[in-house]
């Protein structure tokens, strides 16, 4: 290891140390202004202040036990509710997050810009020097020498312990923000200074996933810095990420808009016609009109309309930001995806019977919208939690990146996105897309079927001179990059001969004349 | 039930199976002592450089066979008695055909250098070969490789993946400078360099020193150098694997003679792939090919007979490919290291020093004989046409974009390509660069 690179990781291992530091470093006092603060709504402010009123001015050291006893006493104010059969008195707003975030107290707090340049700083700084220094030092070429050793890349104990970390860090994400409100504390003031609102934790989520797409995007670049197709490709990824999914939504909440992201399909997108989103686009005057045609024109022209010209690659590898992440961060565990039959059939029925699931509870919800919320009323509510919970945040969250050690970076992509297996239709059965294979130049290694992130067995097809016409192909191209022989090419052509089911390998005049 | 049974379990011999099964519900059995499935050769590199596991070079999954009714046997012949028409096995069992097809493969050659039989020196073939490479080679301070061809800078890359400082020692002036006309080898010659890969042309192995405990120590040079070192990569070709054949009255040469229809002097008796010596080549293809592709080739036509259909051997037109560490080779056609009689040559190469493309063709025909293209991708399916239609040069110039197969984006050269062709037709006739 080259003593740059060494720097770089040092660099990186002590921002992530601080990272963590700052997970548990602050103090916690309840005072009468937090509360105050923190509850905006007199009655639940009623109802819970005097519950509260024991915890006053106590100094607590750890968050656990704060927001422990922050819980416990909303909760004794909820169970008394239910017990008095007062339901609708029972509060459900999470109050224990704002409080948390408003009782905090130290040096973050103090001083949040310092730590998050540091922290942040130190661990951009130390990943871009750790991915310059490794993979400049090597005339540029295929970059994958060691992959099968490393514990990181390889399901050794380096690659399960990230895997149980991001597992951890999703589902603390999603089910128990109060814990990181530090974390929140460090980017509150770039929130501020972006949305003019104090950051939640979609917008910590927002800096983090951004940084990483930016950062491991350097690297990706730098990897396969001799491949036009691949630095191009990740540009975009990179800049769809940072102005769409990032800036442009924030800006807009300055502006006092909704909140969208404009690259954002339905049904990936899945809560684009639930009741409060139509609502706050049709409340949002003619640029809410407009962000919703524009979502709605996506997903029946601009899906198929360009899946047609250019394969579902169009939108999986170079716009998506799930794919985004898993074209950067993801790239180092591309070669860990299942290419079995197995897996294939499995994949088939878990991708479409999310497509399903998501059409069907649109279906509900439309109806649901349109009768006034006479019909389905309840059953809507019931199937929209149980879509966000197993499928938006299970499933596309905590498996699709959390897995990523485990079984490659595009779990969530392969099984379980809608929107993947709508464009994978189009894709299959009306498009002008095909991987080419190159004549007789196969030589069998499987250097395409292992990176393939998407587990297509490349080489089967490639071995037989068989265009690949996959709907999971996401077109990222690196099984052409990683092909030895110059075999596969990324193709749009006419869709005449695109499946070609009787392939002949050119270089045998005998058998082609005979057959 | 009729039974074929089929010696190796490479490239040759399993096409062979698969396209027998295609056409037959004869009981087919596959032998090898090397490995329970098959796997890509090509690919052994890839295991050494961490690139892939064991399990991706497999080009089937473990359950095709049985599903495809395809026998696998892993037992190491040591017999074939074409009399009872039975093998006979290393452990003394036997095996019963109708028809048998030798798909045996190479080995590595082997010299009579002093010290060649030291521990530390080996080839590179078998998925034992690098079972012994992977024994041998972790903190090794050097290794020499011998023998500049296609192995040889594989093996050169997969101990340069694992940091072992490399010395190649290379007979001709350049590296493959018997297969590659000077300007091509010049071109990877400089690209192994800048690997830091340490590339002795015209050089050449006299003596191995070391000693039968800790193995070889040193290799010593013709011209007297003294080179210490741990391991010795011997690469200078392989030669068709047919030694349990000696007593079995199978005509043999360097390989198993065959006809244009791969049989052997014994009827029933089949041989393909490596380890086959065409009695008269067909045009222009040497006796012994030893290629993934050859060895394809002939396990497609052999099937044909197998099954009935009795189909000689006619190859079209000849292609290879290769990877000199980032440097990708495709040649179609003809073009040797020299040209021959009536063949003109045409080179471009990219200032970068990492692009080429040579076209062969007859000087007064215009007509096209032979690409090489180095770092840029030709589509097969088009070279091979131009081949077969005998377009002339400034036809294939005027249309190479036809042919590029490179990925999108890339950067594209016709247009300089086409330039550089204006001004070598307006040089005077032979002179032509070396």
């Amino acid at each position: 290891m080259a003593a740059l690179e060494k720097i770089g990781l040092s660099l990186f291992v002590v921002a992530l140390a601080g990272f963590l530091w700052a997970f548990g470093t602050s103090h916690y006092r309840l005072t009468p202004e937090v509360v105050r603060q923190s509850i905006s709504d007199t009655a639940h402010y009623a109802r819970l202040e005097p519950a509260l009123r024991p915890l006053l001015g106590v100094e607590y050291t750890s968050n656990v036990a704060f927001v422990g006893d922050v819980k416990e006493a909303i909760n004794r104010v909820n169970d008394d509710f239910k017990n008095k059969g007062q339901r609708d008195r029972v509060i459900y707003n999470d109050y224990t997050f704002r409080l948390t975030k408003n009782a905090g107290s130290g040096i973050l707090v103090r001083n949040p810009w310092l730590w998050f340049s540091l922290i942040f700083g130190l661990a951009v700084a130390g990943g871009l020097l750790y991915a310059a220094s490794r993979y400049t030092r090597q005339p540029a070429g295929i970059q994958n020498n060691g992959i099968f050793f490393r514990s990181l890349t390889s399901r050794g104990w380096l690659g399960i312990l990230l895997g149980v970390f991001l597992i951890a860090f999703y589902v603390i994400l999603y089910w128990f923000p109060e814990y990181i409100t530090n974390w929140l504390v460090l980017v509150d003031p770039l929130s501020r200074a972006i949305s003019g609102k104090p950051a939640s934790q979609w917008f910590l989520y927002g800096v983090l996933y951004t940084l990483v797409i930016l950062v491991l995007g350097v690297r990706m670049i730098l990897k396969y810095r001799h491949s036009r197709y691949q630095t191009i490709r990740t540009g975009s990824v990179m800049f769809f990420q940072t102005a769409f999914a990032f800036l442009i939504p924030e800006i807009l909440v300055l502006l006092n808009q909704p909140w969208y992201d404009f690259k954002n399909i339905w049904p990936l997108d899945y809560d684009f016609f639930y009741a409060y989103n139509l609502n706050q686009l049709v409340q949002s005057g003619s640029f809410g009109l407009f962000m919703l045609m524009w979502g709605i024109l996506l997903i029946i022209v601009a899906v198929p309309v360009i899946t047609y010209f250019y394969g579902k690659r169009w939108y999986c590898s170079w716009v998506c930001g799930c794919g985004g992440l898993a074209e950067t961060m993801g790239d180092p565990y591309r070669q860990l995806s299942d290419k079995s039959l197995k897996a294939w059939k499995v994949e088939r029925w878990t991708v479409h019977g999310v497509l399903v699931f998501a059409v069907g509870m649109t279906v509900i919800t439309l109806i649901n919208y349109f009768s006034s919320y006479q019909l389905l009323g309840g059953l809507t509510g019931e199937v929209q939690k149980t879509y966000g919970f197993v499928i938006g945040a299970g499933f596309a969250g905590v498996v699709g990146t959390g897995f990523y050690p485990f079984m490659g970076s595009r779990v969530w992509c392969r099984f379980g996105c809608p929107l993947a297996a709508y464009l994978g239709l189009v894709q299959r059965f009306k498009s002008r897309f095909r991987i080419t294979t190159n004549g007789g130049q196969c030589i069998s290694c499987g250097n395409c079927s292992t990176y393939c992130e998407m587990g297509i067995d490349v080489r089967w097809y490639a071995q037989r001179g068989q265009n690949i016409v996959r709907s999971s192909c996401v077109g990222c191209g690196i099984c052409a990059a990683v092909c030895p022989r110059g075999v596969l090419k990324l193709e749009n052509g006419p869709e005449a001969g695109r499946f070609n089911e009787q392939p002949i390998l050119i270089g045998n005049a005998g058998v082609r004349l005979q057959e | 039930m009729h039974h074929l049974v089929i010696i190796g379990n490479g490239i040759s011999g399993v096409t062979c199976a698969r396209h027998v099964r295609k056409r037959s519900n004869c009981r087919i059995t596959i032998v090898s002592s090397e490995s329970a499935h098959f796997f890509s050769r090509t690919a052994l590199m890839y295991i050494y450089m961490g690139h892939l596991r064991y399990e991706h070079t497999k080009p089937y999954e473990d359950g095709f066979w049985a599903k495809n009714k395809i026998e696998l046997l892993q037992k190491h012949v040591v017999q074939v008695m074409t009399g009872p028409k039975e093998l006979v096995f290393s452990d003394g069992s036997t095996l019963a055909y109708d028809q048998l097809v030798i798909a045996s493969g190479s080995r590595p050659n082997t010299f009579s250098w002093p010290g060649h039989d030291l521990p530390g020196v080996q080839g590179l073939y078998s998925l034992q070969d690098l079972q012994r490479l992977e024994n041998r080679t972790p903190h090794i301070r050097r290794a020499v490789i011998v023998g500049g061809g296609l192995i040889g800078i594989e093996l050169a890359e997969m101990l340069h993946s694992r940091r072992i400082p490399v010395t190649f020692l290379v007979r001709e002036r350049h590296f493959w400078g018997s297969v590659l006309p000077a300007e091509e080898a010049r071109m990877i010659s400089r690209h192994i360099g800048e690997h830091h890969i340490d590339l002795r042309p015209q050089t050449e192995l006299a003596q191995i020193k070391g000693d039968a405990a800790s193995g070889v120590q040193a290799v010593v040079t013709k011209a007297g150098e003294e080179i210490p070192c741990e391991f010795v990569g011997v690469t200078a070709g392989v030669t068709p694997n047919i030694g349990f054949l000696q007593d079995s009255g199978i005509r043999t040469d360097r390989g198993v003679l065959v006809n244009g229809f791969f049989e052997t002097s014994v009827p029933d008796v089949y041989a393909i792939g490596d380890c086959a010596q065409y009695q008269s080549p067909p045009t222009g293809r040497k006796p012994v090919e030893q290629v993934w592709y050859t060895g394809r080739m002939h396990g497609e036509t052999l099937a044909l007979t197998l099954t009935g259909k009795r189909t000689p051997y006619t190859p079209g037109h000849w292609f290879n490919s290769a990877k000199f560490l980032d440097i990708e080779y495709q040649t179609y056609g003809q073009v040797g290291n020299t040209l021959g009689e009536n063949e003109a040559t045409f080179y471009w190469e990219h200032p970068g020093g990492r692009k080429s493309l040579r076209v062969n063709y007859h000087p007064q025909r215009r007509q096209v004989i032979g690409f090489n293209a180095f770092g840029i991708r030709l589509r097969h399916e088009v070279c091979d046409r131009w081949l077969t239609e005998k377009r002339p040069v400034e036809y294939v110039i005027s249309h190479l974009q036809e042919a590029n197969f490179d990925p999108e984006f890339y950067r594209r050269h016709e247009k300089e390509i086409a330039n550089a062709f204006a001004r070598h037709r307006e040089q005077p006739a032979g002179a032509v660069l070396t």
